[in-house]
């Protein structure tokens, strides 16, 4: 089992009226095997010792599905590896000597909270919109009268499959949201459920991306190529023609 | 203290439908005139608060993740258990149930458990008309696969994330409510307090994550839907961020904690890999459909997997228990694995660790077939061990999972406090000693969308809910015993860390209150835990202030609590002299090594009155006992 020195350059900044700065850290000692994210607790645990402020990140479930890590690693969300969230990256994917800069996700619609932590309620608000079907308790039909076909399943399943953190917001020039929102409606807009309401949600969540303050789509596809859940772009060319439809 | 579980009178697949027939309702323009708080968005609380406001309920939901999609619940795999017989293989309601208490080891209440198996049906109907993807058949009905502790199929799945996909739905029900204006969201707050006015629960105390600040909340009631209290052990499958405080801080105000000891420790899981490691990563119950446990025969075999001729293989769940095989339930897959590995079989590097095997599935059905199955599971695997589990056997261990204790409830969901509410994995009242695979998302869905809607009307019609000012003394000082706590913790400024004793903690626990347990080593870890506690009390470095957003801070207060709750876990362990489902006491076993349990003595359900701590935790037993009218209590076999 080798062990590694990491020269980490860190965003810190206090909150968000303080300009920020990147700091220098060193790490020795990183085991191949640690994750990414364990690999910052070993560096928070040295910083409290030393009596300096850790570095705040979000995470929760360490696993990939709960979306709440998201940052940026040598100016590529959720680093190198392909379809991984960060949590997910291992150590293993450096070398000794590395510098790696650690950045939160930039963008207007999410304003930092903290060092690496940003304030992505704005997904929230975009799914309070319309990203649902409104169906109340107890008043749903016995499951096996809405048929699906396998594939249609499959592919709401595909949109459904994304896990909020954001790395498509952060990857994309214009800062736009439209992965995030084009998952969910092409997911709902796919299946029968969904169909009463299709028009209606496409509009809602489409103007609530833009009262956020997101940019809109040119087309780059950085954010499909960062997803850690492989959202396709797809899902975009969904929303857009959905929209189409629903505005004339 | 007094128990009523207030079980309905009547045949068992009446009780439910009576009850319903029978309580109190309250009218539409009434509703709007109460406030409830849900504490939590995982699947309990997102149903629940999203039912709630559909009846015109003012819901206030609060969670400390910075988006209520991101509650554990999201990270469960497998599926969830329904008794829809879509596979005509003779499954009913009666079955899901009987399945389920007997998974329990008969520890758990029966009127409980048959309204879970009866609302089943009604989640599945939910989630579909909601759009959430379940798998389908080529007919485009909806598929199932087989798990744990049943020989019928009857568990519905959205590939390995069925938990993120029916949270998604819950989610999206309450963002709904969120639009509407019915429900105020609290995201990026954490429950520090319970507040109780006249022997009623009225409110809560919650810290605004971001801002730091200590704020009062007022209720006609409170819904916990916190979950479970798995990382006590440290190491666990839980997130980081899952905790036992709110529940904690509720049974400091009064009400009972049952069965704290009954934790289930899961058994396929990626094995530890060393010390920095923060969490354990759960590998789906449902691998083992198609995957072959087993381990060398050989002790101390280094030899690869694949170089291991079969007849030098022991495939140990096939032999011991041929009509289950590797779908024994959770707590005998667990403690097999603890068995081979403790007499020196176990595999890796570190020795704690047995194999699945798919060869046998590939050559079978094919890789194809095989990833379309559990595509998202291989690539977790290989992605945390860099072996690829399609050519070699993955590695795997039991790690603690789940909590089937937790709050005392009645059969209405409600705490011996008046007004509080608790469901979901919070509570301890469907799972018994053990709980079976796929049933973890029925329970936490059946409480919030079809059992609190219904008893929380009761309630508030049959109980005098008088209008409070958040200016009560009762807030004060649960705001000010809240506050006083973070400025204690903070004061310390000792030498070690927060990580350093709750790794220490865990490692007692794990050794001593984990798998296997015995009077000697409990009686140790009791001391053990005391004497760590009072060192962090005296020793514990936080860093930073509570006036912003402190992560480690909050970690500190969390930490407090589970030195506390640790004991009450060891001191319950140590009152039930047998073995039953997860718990299993080294006394009490066969010479085989299976479960004695001892339905004459421990047929009860411990519910601990908090007391205080003082050097150690003053607590108090009662003890609620089980009836069986309908089941008949035998010595589980899965032989």
């Amino acid at each position: 089992m080798s062990t590694m020195t990491i020269k980490l350059k860190i965003w810190r900044q206090k909150n968000s009226h303080d300009p920020g700065h990147f700091e220098d850290y060193k790490l020795d000692d990183v085991n191949e095997h640690m994750s990414f994210l364990e690999m910052l607790d070993v560096l928070n645990e040295n910083l409290i010792k030393e009596g300096t402020d850790p570095v705040e990140f979000d995470y929760d479930c360490r696993e990939g599905i709960c979306g709440s890590c998201n940052l940026v690693i040598n100016g590529r969300a959720h680093g190198p590896k392909h379809m991984t969230a960060v949590c997910q990256l291992h150590m293993r994917e450096y070398n000794n000597g590395d510098t790696i800069v650690i950045e939160p996700p930039r963008a207007a619609a999410f304003p930092v909270i903290k060092d690496l932590v940003v304030d992505r309620s704005a997904f929230d608000r975009i799914i309070e919109a319309g990203g649902y079907v409104s169906v109340k308790t107890g008043a749903a039909p016995e499951a096996n009268l809405i048929p699906v076909p396998q594939d249609t399943s499959n592919i709401a399943f595909d949109y459904a499959t994304c896990i909020g953190c954001g790395a498509c917001v952060a990857a994309c020039p214009n800062s736009s949201a439209s992965l995030f929102t084009g998952a969910k409606i092409a997911h709902l807009n796919s299946l029968p459920q969904g169909q009463p309401e299709r028009d209606k949600r496409t509009i809602a969540m489409v103007n609530q991306m833009e009262k956020e303050g997101f940019g809109d789509c040119s087309n780059f596809a950085e954010c499909e190529a960062v997803c850690p859940v492989g959202i396709s772009i797809a899902s975009i060319a969904e929303m857009r023609k959905d929209y189409v439809k629903a505005i004339f | 203290m007094k128990l009523d579980p207030k079980i309905p009178s009547g045949p068992l697949e009446e009780k439910w439908n009576r009850h319903k027939n029978e309580i109190n309702l309250v009218s539409p323009n009434n509703k709007r005139k109460h406030h409830i708080i849900v504490v939590g968005t995982g699947l309990a609380g997102a149903s629940a608060a999203a039912s709630l406001a559909e009846l015109g309920y003012n819901v206030s939901a609060f969670c400390i993740q910075d988006s209520g999609r991101r509650a554990h619940s999201i990270a469960a795999q497998g599926g969830i258990n329904a008794a829809k017989n879509y596979q005509n293989d003779g499954d009913s309601v009666w079955r899901l149930f009987y399945d389920t208490i007997k998974g329990g080891d008969y520890r758990s209440r029966e009127a409980n458990v048959y309204r879970l198996a009866e609302n089943s049906n009604n989640i599945i109907d939910q989630a579909v008309a909601q759009g959430v993807p379940f798998g389908r058949e080529y007919g485009g009905l909806l598929d199932n696969r087989s798990f744990g502790g049943a020989q019928v199929s009857r568990t519905f799945y959205s590939r390995g994330q069925t938990g993120q996909q029916l949270l998604l739905g819950a989610y999206q029900a309450m963002m709904k409510e969120v639009h509407s204006g019915k429900i105020k969201y609290f995201p990026r707050h954490e429950m520090l307090d319970l507040v109780v006015v006249d022997g009623k629960a009225r409110g809560i105390i919650s810290r605004d994550l971001v801002s730091g600040e200590v704020m009062k909340f007022q209720a006609d009631a409170v819904v916990l839907c916190t979950g479970g209290y798995g990382n006590v052990f440290y190491l666990s499958t839980n997130a980081k961020n899952s905790n036992v405080t709110a529940a904690w801080r509720c049974h400091k105000r009064g009400a009972a904690f049952a069965n704290p000891c009954f934790v289930q420790i899961h058994p396929t899981c990626i094995p530890v890999s060393g010390d920095y490691q923060s969490k354990l990563t759960l590998m789906s119950e449902s691998l083992r459909n198609d995957g072959r446990v087993w381990v060398p025969k050989k002790k101390g075999d280094k030899r690869p997997p694949n170089e291991i001729p079969e007849d030098e293989r022991y495939y140990y769940l096939e032999e011991r228990y041929p009509s289950f095989g590797n779908l024994v339930p959770r707590d005998v897959a667990s403690r097999n694995a603890k068995m081979v590995t403790d007499d020196g079989m176990g595999v890796g590097s570190s020795g704690l660790a047995v194999y699945l095997d798919f060869r046998d599935a590939i050559k079978r059905d094919g890789e194809d077939v095989i990833r379309a199955k559990y595509g998202n599971l291989f690539d977790m695997y290989q992605n945390i061990t860099d072996e690829n589990p399609y050519k070699t056997p993955m590695r795997i261990f039991p790690a603690v999972h789940y909590t089937m204790g937790g709050l005392w409830v009645d059969y209405n969901l409600m705490s011996n406090i008046p007004g509080l509410f608790v469901a979901g994995e919070a509570n301890f009242s469907d799972h018994g000693a053990n709980r079976l695979g796929a049933s973890a998302l029925m329970q936490g869905l059946s409480d919030g969308y079809f059992i609190v809607p219904y008893t929380i009307g009761d309630y508030l019609a049959g109980n005098e809910v008088p209008k409070i000012s958040t200016d009560h003394d009762a807030f004060k000082e649960a705001e000010s015993t809240a506050s006083g706590q973070l400025d204690k913790l903070l004061a310390v400024k000792g030498d070690k860390t927060i990580i350093e004793f709750h790794r220490e903690l865990g490692k007692i626990m794990w050794d001593k209150v984990g798998i296997s347990r015995s009077k000697e080593g409990l009686e140790s870890a009791v001391k053990e835990i005391r004497k760590l506690r009072d060192e962090f009390w005296q020793n514990v470095r936080v860093p930073g202030e509570k006036n912003y957003y402190n992560k480690y801070l909050e970690f500190a207060a969390r930490v407090a609590d589970y030195f506390e709750l640790a004991e009450l876990m060891a001191l319950d362990a140590l009152d039930r002299n047998e073995s039953c489902g997860c718990h299993l006491r080294d006394e009490y076993q066969t010479e085989e090594g299976e479960a004695i349990r001892n339905d004459k003595d421990y047929s009860y359900v411990s519910a601990w009155e908090y007391l205080g701590v003082n050097g150690k935790l003053e607590t108090k037993i009662h003890k609620e006992p089980l009836e069986f009218e309908f089941v008949e209590l035998k010595q589980r076999s899965y032989k």
